[in-house]
């Protein structure tokens, strides 16, 4: 029997519907994620001052006496490992993206892409279980501390998770350097090394950069990781061999033992969607930087 | 020898020390995992449940817990995100909506697992009342997977040539019908392929089940989807950090990171086998 070609067009508008109604659900995800995030933490600010929120230090919900809902030790925290985590993973990250783009033979890149995949592969929970049993006491015994659960382990777990990112955006942009740049710069009589260092990483460098913040986006929100291995103590951070509790560490140990619908059940929302936001903005401005010239072609 | 060469023998001899740090990290890992937890690896510690207060007997509750939920994310993520695809790569138009739905899905991918399972916990299980359930948990992984399954798929289907699709326009297909009989079968086994490395890394999850409905530990195993779960990676989580004697239950813990690892390994080998093979027979 054959259709109506009416009835065709209608089909086909109805399948193409479909697939936009599929489409357009990653903005209502987003949106979604926002909004409920934002309605379920306003209820917070009926007992908790702005203010105090965003300024104090002091978060101790529980308190007998006066509960406390201050978030800037765990803020100071979690840039202070993921800070730390740059610091270990950027110059490695390049080093290694370098190589592959400018050194490695091609039978070497098959090899090492592979195992940065397996890396990139290994769960969260598994390289805190690592902090625990590997780094943590190493740590110890090279400082001379009771225990190694602090942002330094923290800092180094993070760095290992964020590297595959860092690498795999960095590697690239240096392949999208135009091959004239380099050949310019030999013909010139530079060194491939020279050539490297002060003609395609300084070409490459606005995405080396958004590779490098889309890496610390993924240290921000980390929780396995940083919950098991930076110890947890709820104070002012004061160096890298102390305790820290960052604020996805905050979320993932208070949520399960808070009552539902309390001050401090909406106040870790809030935290939530601070948590949100920071990242958003990391991730928008990484975004803007890698797809500034895709978009502006199209 | 002149200066410019001892630098740059110099500057690529420090690039490969980057390169041996990342190869020694992996190797340490896999072989304090691999030595320690095989050491507990046995058919009864992957078969049995957990016995006296969860100092002995196996993980089977968490394998099954973690296959269930993974089963729900694969439900709600694989077709969603293969449908996304084939609109943003079949159908969608160069305009600000597409550009808008594609900078959506990037950032979706860069939201912190936590938040995911806060927002789970909003929406599953207190407004659409799925209470902590496998079924919670699993629909939150789906939402957190869905960016990786719509990338993963997109790629898939961009690597059919066009020409496929203008033969069976120019034969008088409608749009769909191209799409049905001269792209989804090319694209198929890449889409699968692609999606299998969403859900690996899923599976391994533990952040966004926390709180949606895994559970410390259980004597019973789940009888529906609407019951609480045990699952590896929580499991893990507990016996490294909540059990009541953490260093008598190590070896449990060692072996658990194993398996799980083991799982996720399997997965990702799976998809570069038939990747290696589908390569192959486009050569050919």
């Amino acid at each position: 029997m054959r259709k109506t070609p009416a009835l065709a067009r209608f089909k086909e508008a109805a399948i193409k519907a479909f697939f936009f109604t599929n489409g357009i659900l990653a903005i209502v995800i987003l949106l979604g994620i926002f909004i409920f995030l934002l309605m379920t933490a306003i209820p917070a600010f009926r007992e908790i001052d702005v203010g105090e929120f965003f300024t104090s230090r002091d978060w101790n919900p529980t308190s007998p006496v006066q509960e406390k809902y201050g978030i800037v030790s765990m803020i100071t925290s979690t840039f202070m490992v993921t800070l730390g985590s740059l610091i270990i993973a950027v110059p490695i990250g390049i080093g290694v993206a370098a190589y592959l783009s400018d050194v490695a033979h091609w039978k070497v890149r098959e090899i090492v892409k592979p195992v940065i995949e397996i890396l990139a592969g290994i769960p969260s929970v598994v390289i805190g279980f690592l902090g625990i049993v590997l780094f943590g006491p190493i740590i110890a015994k090279i400082f001379g501390i009771s225990h190694g659960l602090n942002a330094l382990n923290g800092s180094f777990l993070l760095a290992i998770m964020a590297l595959p990112t860092i690498i795999s955006i960095s590697e690239d942009s240096l392949n999208a350097v135009p091959r004239a740049y380099s050949e310019a710069s030999l013909a010139l009589g530079a060194s491939r090394w020279q050539t490297l260092m002060r003609v395609k990483i300084p070409a490459a460098l606005s995405g080396i950069i958004a590779g490098v913040m889309l890496g610390m986006g993924r240290a921000i929100g980390e929780t396995m990781t940083v919950l098991m291995a930076t110890g947890n103590a709820p104070a002012f951070p004061k160096g890298f061999l102390r305790s820290v509790r960052t604020l996805t560490a905050t979320i993932a140990i208070e949520l399960g033992e808070v009552p539902y619908y309390t001050t401090h059940y909406y106040a870790l929302f809030a935290i939530g969607l601070v948590l949100f936001i920071i990242t958003f903005i990391v991730n928008l401005i990484s975004d803007l930087i890698l797809h500034r010239y895709q978009e502006r072609e199209l | 020898m002149n200066k410019k060469r001892i630098f740059e023998i110099i500057g690529f001899f420090g690039l490969r020390v980057c390169v041996y740090l990342v190869f020694a990290a992996l190797l340490v890992f896999l072989y304090d995992i691999g030595s320690k937890g095989g050491a507990t690896l046995s058919w009864e510690f992957i078969s049995q449940a957990p016995r006296r207060g969860m100092t002995e007997g196996g993980i089977f509750p968490a394998i099954l817990g973690t296959l269930m939920v993974t089963i729900v994310t694969a439900v709600l993520a694989v077709p969603m995100g293969m449908f996304a695809a084939i609109y943003l790569n079949e159908y969608a138009r160069q305009n600000r909506v597409t550009r808008l739905i594609r900078l959506s899905i990037r950032n979706l991918s860069g939201v912190p697992s936590i938040v995911y399972g806060l927002f789970g916990v909003i929406l599953f299980v207190n407004i659409m009342h799925f209470g902590t359930s496998i079924l919670s948990a699993g629909l939150t992984l789906g939402l957190m997977t869905l960016p990786w399954t719509i990338t993963a798929s997109e790629e898939a289907l961009k690597t059919v040539p066009n020409s496929y699709r203008e033969g069976a326009l120019a034969l008088g297909a409608t749009k769909w019908q191209a799409i049905r009989t001269n792209v989804l079968p090319y694209a198929m086994p890449g889409m699968l392929t692609g999606t299998v490395l969403g859900l690996a890394r899923a599976a391994g999850e533990t952040a966004p089940i926390m709180f949606t409905g895994a559970a410390f530990y259980l004597p019973i195993l789940p009888k529906s989807f609407l019951d609480q779960f045990m699952a590896l990676p929580y499991h893990l989580y507990v016996m490294a950090t909540q059990h009541h004697s953490i260093s008598q239950v190590r070896p449990l813990a060692y072996g658990t990171a194993l398996v799980l690892l083991i799982l996720i390994l399997l997965m990702n080998l799976t998809v570069v086998i038939v990747r290696y093979r589908l390569r192959r027979v486009k050569r050919e």
